[in-house]
């Protein structure tokens, strides 16, 4: 039920992100999502494409360290407190959020959270057992 | 195997007995036919004549860098222009390059120690050599090359470079043998494995790498990454090239240096007193049968130390230890001496593995700066800044605590840091003192 996430190491300088996003327009990947994490010197750029073995082909021949990462795409209630709900059910369950972000696209009427956890498969039964949705990858990529 | 077992087996007295005869006859050429040194022995006081015993040797004064730089391109040529076939040069990334020349027979000289340290490193007229040293100006490729043909072997002239079609060929013509240097190998490593091409499935047998500092861990990497046994090689294009010195497959442990071609000593580097065996000091090489470029008691800057104990593969020649830096590599930061292999060493084992790195110092309101600058591969990687964070902080601390010296480690892209003929290029030092 996990999602794929290709995450690369980017050092801060001008152009490499233009870089990376010139690689997969070749490539003809469509970028989904997109957050990126810094530090003065360098920072890694996360991003859920519609086809992550081309991307991480193409990246690792222009040079990029690339590598996938298992995150959770959730639903979340599109309406003050949606997130809230979903951050106190996990911290209740003693479950760490390493990082997360928005997706582009809603699924029907509800927003889409990406996650980074700690325990990602104890983090599934938690929203499972509340009745959330995960979105599979496979549905994610092309939503 | 032993290439030549009369003069790589010959027992010490007879070893040392061919050495002072052929140091004097060599004595006796440069002083009639190279101005410089007719004038630094003279300066001394000292004759071909007075080297009675090959301890004698410590009366004659020290050539260094400097001198063949001064006598640049030809002045230290011991022959006639007519009689040189080849020039080789150094890279001179740090100053005005260093010119050598040979003779046919020096080619051939040459030719016979690369072959001898071929089949030391495990090769045999049967093997496919995959020769990825630069051809060139560098004495790396040719130098194996001329081995290679020597001993019978076939050899891909492949050069340094266009790593991808390097891979097609180890796929393709199954080399046996690989020469390189030891980061262009883990660059190949790094290659094949995007390219999903297995070392598993290639033919290596043997790889003999060197014309760069490395370590054990370093061997043991290349080792498990290629699935082959992994040998030092030692040379430098001022005593002849590659094939100076080899470590045998059999032992691993210390480089044979072929004596009855090169005279070793050992010196403390900063009085130049000559040092026992086992003492670690900076190596000076005489040669005792080159025609057209003789170097007398030359100071290669390389520190090791001598190994004199009998070897299992029966090879009578001296050992020299793994080189372990460069007394004009170190860098004195804040009065501490760094040697960029003591960084390395540090991180492998902070990060075990081999990432490609730079040092770079500054000073800034005189104060020395050192900043590491390490390659991110895939090992190192990961999704969390703070994890990629909490390496840098590893790295440093361990450097402060092995070294004494504080650091600022930086994180940088693969394939960032300079390469110039396939060395990483280890130093950058922006002080201007």
């Amino acid at each position: 039920m996990h999602a794929q996430q290709i995450s690369i190491f980017l050092e801060n300088k001008a152009g490499r992100l233009a870089e990376v996003t010139g690689i997969l327009a070749e490539a003809k990947v469509n970028i989904r999502a997109l957050a990126l994490a810094d530090t003065s010197d360098f920072g890694v750029l996360r991003l859920i494409v519609d086809d992550n073995q081309k991307a991480e082909n193409a990246l690792k021949q222009g040079g990029f360290t690339v590598s996938k990462t298992d995150v959770v795409a959730v639903e979340v209630d599109d309406r003050p407190g949606g997130l809230h709900h979903i951050l106190e059910l996990l911290q209740n369950a003693g479950i760490n959020v390493e990082y997360m972000y928005a997706f582009v696209q809603h699924s029907g009427a509800n927003a889409v959270m990406i996650f980074r956890f700690d325990q990602p498969e104890e983090a599934l039964k938690v929203l499972r057992a509340d009745g959330l949705t995960v979105i599979e990858g496979r549905r994610l990529y092309t939503m | 195997m032993i290439y030549d077992v009369e003069y790589e087996t010959m027992p010490r007295e007879a070893l040392e007995a061919i050495q002072l005869r052929r140091l004097r006859t060599t004595l006796e050429r440069v002083c009639a036919t190279v101005p410089f040194y007719r004038e630094r022995m003279a300066a001394a006081g000292i004759a071909p004549r007075d080297i009675q015993r090959l301890e004698d040797i410590r009366h004659i004064p020290f050539t260094t860098k400097q001198d063949l730089r001064d006598n640049y391109p030809f002045g230290m040529f011991a022959v006639p222009m007519d009689t040189v076939v080849r020039i080789h040069a150094s890279s001179g990334t740090t100053g005005q390059p260093t010119v050598v020349g040979y003779t046919a027979r020096d080619v051939n000289t040459w030719a016979t120690l690369m072959a001898r340290a071929l089949v030391a490193g495990g090769a045999s007229a049967n093997d496919i050599i995959h020769n990825a040293y630069g051809y060139g100006l560098f004495t790396g490729g040719l130098g194996v090359h001329y081995g290679a043909e020597k001993l019978g072997a076939s050899v891909i002239p492949v050069s340094g470079g266009n790593t991808k079609r390097q891979i097609l060929i180890m796929r393709d013509f199954k080399p046996t043998v690989i020469t390189a240097t030891p980061s262009y190998t883990l660059h190949l490593a790094e290659v094949a494995e995007e390219m999903g091409v297995s070392f598993k499935d290639l033919s290596f047998k043997f790889g003999i790498f060197g014309a760069e500092p490395w370590s054990e861990n370093m061997r043991q990497e290349i080792e498990r990454k290629l699935n082959l046994t992994a040998v030092d090689i030692y040379g430098l294009s001022e005593v002849i090239g590659p094939g100076v010195a080899i470590e045998c497959h059999e032992a691993k442990k210390g480089l044979h240096i072929f004596e009855d071609h090169f005279l070793p000593e050992i010196i403390d580097p900063a009085t130049g007193e000559v040092l026992q065996p086992g003492q670690t000091g900076e190596l000076v090489f005489t040669s005792l049968t080159k025609e057209a470029f003789p170097v007398i008691r030359y100071r290669t800057r390389d520190i090791t130390s001598l190994n004199p104990e009998p070897c299992i593969c029966g090879r009578t020649h001296v050992r020299m230890n793994r080189v372990s830096g460069r007394s004009d590599d170190m860098l004195i930061i804040r009065g501490v001496n760094v040697f960029p292999s003591q960084i390395e060493s540090v991180l492998m084992e902070t990060s075990e593995v081999a990432p490609h790195y730079q040092l770079v110092v500054d000073r800034e309101e005189n104060l020395d700066t050192l900043t590491v600058r390490v390659e991110v591969g895939e090992k190192l990687f990961s999704d969390e800044v703070r994890q990629l964070q909490a390496l840098e902080r590893k790295i440093s601390k361990n450097i402060k605590e092995m070294l004494g010296v504080s650091a600022q480690v930086k994180l940088v892209e693969p394939h960032t840091i300079q390469r110039s003929e396939g060395k990483a290029v280890r130093v950058i030092d922006n002080r201007k003192i």
